[in-house]
């Protein structure tokens, strides 16, 4: 008898990159879910435009690159990055901003550096930023926590369409009413006209310990990213040095001067702290890929995410803070090499 | 490295990585182990394992009875083989072998009588008093290599002398790999023997203590083991020690850092640290030779996988084709599309089923297409780094492979990759399907063939620059020649035209003299 032959390992693959991916995306459903719960229907608008954009971005350049479309398309990769863009943008922006950013993410970030697996940059946060620098009007329009407005002036899901894709509120909705400044932005507004931040936070804004609503979306991304954890999807290692770099600076510079510096607790929930703890400084591509280094990448780009909010140009600094780590990866992999077996201490 | 506690409340220690892995053992050891059929045609190849080929001693159409011994050790890293049943020796010649080339070997061809027949058995009587180099020569004689896998011969490993320091002998009998459970049988079965083996290598060690170390997947060898530990009254001095169940625990280096918390130095040995390490199943074979007089003619091989109809362990000779086995397990069944010699990890794949069972074979694994990885296209590295958290040895392999791709093998080489066990549990954990051990071999070959060329090119050099140097050497010493015999030359003119100076001037006052003397007459 003749049999078949092939190398060790034999043994079935445990996973697979679409699975990764899948479960990546299920994690974000309960964010997702509390996102529509206090902001509307936006963001899944937002995520349908974003997704039918980077698949069809991502088909374009397959084809271009000349590569098999099939594994490609179904590793769901580009659906990730129009997910968390989506995430990202205001949820009544015009539909052609997350589209314009999504394009870019996929065409220049990912495959113009090689596609899948080789782009030193993270594609949604690189479409961010060039959103955030392009439009900065559109990006800044945020809509305030349903719980702020009263029941007659929320937007509809027929609304909230006809000014996505209208590009403009339409006719009859008080915008004063249903738009907000982000608690990021109503803090540093208020920091800047020299209030404390006991005053700022009176505003119904802030939550209990976060933006209102913000807060809860936060815990629920956390949930989301504790469950990737638990299936061994993300590590530890970067949402804990996210969280601390974020965290500490805050506990240090509150306990110095609690009146001019927000608190932990604030900084962690608001914003997209969160979510880039959980889900965008851990994507593998564009991350450190030792245990010390990711401690390190995670801790700096929380580091830069308070030193941006408090002293930079930009409320949030998520985009910055994660390219600019992006950037130190090969270094902070070289210089985090773990000690091999049988070698000396 | 992290600290834990066995059951017995044994201090163990972690190794990094690591998978926990379906075991799949339990579908072989439901049958209890019977002896496979005597086979027409016995092939017996003449090295099985690390070191020299053994040179045949036996000839064409000579008789021989088992445990005969059919070919004898060539240097000191070598193994003598023996015949594994009575017969005449058909040929010397190519065949098959189970070897991951695929590549056929030398090997010994016995036609049996089928009367089975064997040499009278030679005993080490009174091995507990016996010198260490008696017991050395016993096991040698055996013919006896590691029956682990790796099959380094085994005396080699049971020297004692004064210059090493022995802390302990580690038995392997953590059998860590899916499917693989021919040492479980063997220590359910044959425990004493394990144990015997074991007190007979502490002797030729002359060292006192020894562990033996199970996974917790094995509750029945467990018991065995301590029955018979406490029949042969070796409390004392044999240690059985409960592991938990994490492949590749059994890998030599990982076993010794769970015991004893020392790592095996990179360019070293476990003697470097005081360990010799040997597999359960090799201790058994010593008690056989040492207390039983009898060579390694026979091992248990597991025949297993979901391609076999009863899978089962069997007692099989040395030379019998792995399709006689098959047969024995029931047959093979229309599913079965790979035959892999070893586990699903480290095991490789053979094409053909008629080459026999040599001493490394632990595992005849008949897999199924449910039961292997499929051909497909790997799709790119996504760094997540899974196959650096469970790298046993702490590599970096996503590193590794990249460098392996950009063929920069000096990098390859700075990121350790001499260290890879080859486990494949990177394989494993990798979303991408990327086939990384492969990587890894196919980068250490290339390596070892750098070097190689290497070291031919160096000679080439020095070769070169000899002749080179040579060459001026001989042109600067004609050269020199030429100087010298130019200025003899010159100085032979320069005297020369002196001299016709002295003439010429001569010849002048000569004339002038002559004019005057003319102008006077």
């Amino acid at each position: 008898m003749h049999y078949g032959v092939s190398p060790a390992p034999h043994l079935k693959p445990q996973t697979s990159v679409t699975k990764v991916m899948l479960q990546v995306l299920i994690a974000l459903v309960p964010a997702t879910l509390a996102s529509v719960w206090y902001f509307g229907w936006g963001i899944m608008v937002q995520m349908l435009i974003a997704t039918v954009f980077a698949v069809t971005a991502e088909t374009l350049m397959l084809i271009a690159r000349d590569r098999p479309l099939k594994p490609f398309i179904y590793d769901f990769s580009a659906v990730v990055t129009a997910v968390l863009l989506a995430f990202a943008v205001p949820p009544t922006a015009p539909w052609w901003l997350v589209a314009i950013g999504v394009v870019f993410a996929i065409i220049f970030a990912k495959h113009l550096y090689g596609g899948l697996g080789y782009n030193p940059f993270n594609p949604a946060m690189a479409g961010y930023v060039v959103l955030l620098i392009s439009f900065p009007q559109e990006m800044t329009v945020w809509l305030a926590p349903e719980q702020l407005v009263f029941d007659e002036q929320r937007l509809s899901l027929y609304e909230t369409l006809v000014t996505i894709f209208a590009g403009s509120f339409p006719a009859g909705v008080n915008v004063d009413a249903v738009t907000a400044a982000t608690p990021l932005d109503a803090m540093r507004t208020g920091l800047a006209n020299n209030q404390t931040v006991q005053e700022i936070r009176s505003n119904p804004l802030f939550g209990d310990f976060g933006g209102l609503g913000w807060e809860w979306i936060g815990n629920y991304i956390a949930i989301g990213g504790l469950w990737l954890m638990y299936r061994r999807v993300i590590r530890w290692q970067i949402p804990f040095g996210v969280i601390m770099g974020v965290g500490v600076p805050a506990v240090a510079f509150y306990f110095l001067d609690p009146g001019t510096h927000a608190g932990a607790p604030f900084h962690i929930f608001s914003g997209a702290t969160l979510l880039c703890a959980f889900f965008i400084a851990t994507d593998p591509v564009s991350a450190a890929t030792t245990e010390k280094g990711r401690l390190i990448y995670g801790f700096c780009i929380g580091l830069l995410i308070y030193i941006i909010r408090s002293w930079g140009g930009y409320p949030d600094a998520v985009a910055f803070a994660v390219l600019l780590m992006n950037m130190a990866v090969p270094l902070i992999d070289h210089y985090t090499r773990p000690r091999t077996y049988g070698h000396a201490r | 490295m992290a600290e834990m506690r066995s059951r017995d409340g044994v201090q163990l220690h972690r190794f990094p990585g690591g998978l926990l892995l379906d075991d799949h053992k339990a579908m072989a050891t439901q049958r209890p182990v019977e002896k496979a059929p005597l086979p027409k045609e016995l092939v017996i190849p003449l090295q099985q394992h690390i070191g020299e080929p053994a040179m045949p001693i036996v000839e064409v159409g000579e008789h021989v009875l088992g445990g005969q011994p059919i070919a004898e050790a060539q240097g000191h890293i070598s193994a003598l083989v023996h015949a594994t049943s009575s017969g005449t020796v058909k040929e010397i010649t190519e065949r098959l072998i189970p070897h991951p080339s695929g590549l056929t070997a030398p090997c010994v061809v016995i036609e049996t009588d089928g009367k089975d027949e064997f040499v009278s058995p030679e005993p080490l009587d009174g091995w507990q008093q016996a010198e260490p180099a008696a017991i050395h020569q016993h096991v040698r004689n055996a013919g006896i290599v590691g029956l682990g896998g790796a099959a380094f011969p085994t005396d080699i490993k049971l020297t004692a002398d004064e210059f090493l320091q022995i802390d302990r002998l580690i038995l392997n009998g953590a059998e860590c790999e899916p499917y693989i459970c021919c040492d479980d049988m063997l220590m359910r079965e044959r425990a004493e023997e394990v144990i015997s083996g074991a007190l007979v290598m502490l002797r030729a060690l002359a060292t006192e203590r020894c562990q033996l170390a199970i996974e917790d997947n094995k509750p029945e060898a467990e018991q065995a083991l301590r029955d018979a530990i406490k029949q042969a009254d070796a409390a004392d001095h044999i240690e059985l020690v409960i592991v938990p169940s994490v492949y590749p625990e059994g890998g030599e280096k990982q076993l010794i850092q769970v015991l004893t918390g020392k790592e095996v130095p990179s360019d070293g040995l476990p003697i470097d640290i005081g360990i010799v390490c040997h597999n359960v199943g090799t201790a058994a074979a010593v008690h056989r030779a040492v207390v039983n007089g009898t060579p390694l003619v026979s091992r248990f091989v597991a025949v297993t996988g979901g391609g076999v109809r009863e899978p089962r362990v069997l007692d099989s000779r040395i030379g019998t084709p792995f399709a006689t086995l098959i047969e024995s397990a029931g047959g093979a069944l229309d599913s079965a599309v790979r035959l892999l010699m070893g586990g699903p990890m480290m095991g490789f794949a053979i094409r053909d089923d008629s080459v026999p069972v040599i001493k490394a074979t632990n595992c005849i694994l008949l897999a199924t297409d449910d039961e292997i990885r499929p051909a497909k296209e790997p799709m790119p590295c996504i760094r997540c780094g899974e196959c650096a958290q469970v790298c046993p040895a702490s590599l970096l392999p996503q590193q590794l492979y990249w460098h392996t791709r950009a063929r920069e093998m000096d990098k390859v080489e700075d990121y350790d990759i001499f260290d890879c066990i080859e486990c494949g549990c990177c394989d494993v954990v990798c979303p991408s399907h990327i086939p990384l051990a492969s990587h890894f071999r196919f980068a250490k070959t290339e390596i070892w063939g750098k070097e190689a060329e290497r070291a031919r090119a160096d000679i080439a050099r020095q070769r070169y620059e000899a002749r080179q140097e040579r060459i001026e050497k001989e042109k600067r010493e004609q050269e020199e020649r030429r100087q010298r015999k130019k200025k003899m030359l010159d100085n032979l003119d320069r005297e020369k035209s002196k001299k016709d100076e002295i003439k010429a001037a001569m010849e002048r006052a000569k004339q002038k003299k002559r004019e005057k003397q003319e102008g006077k007459d």
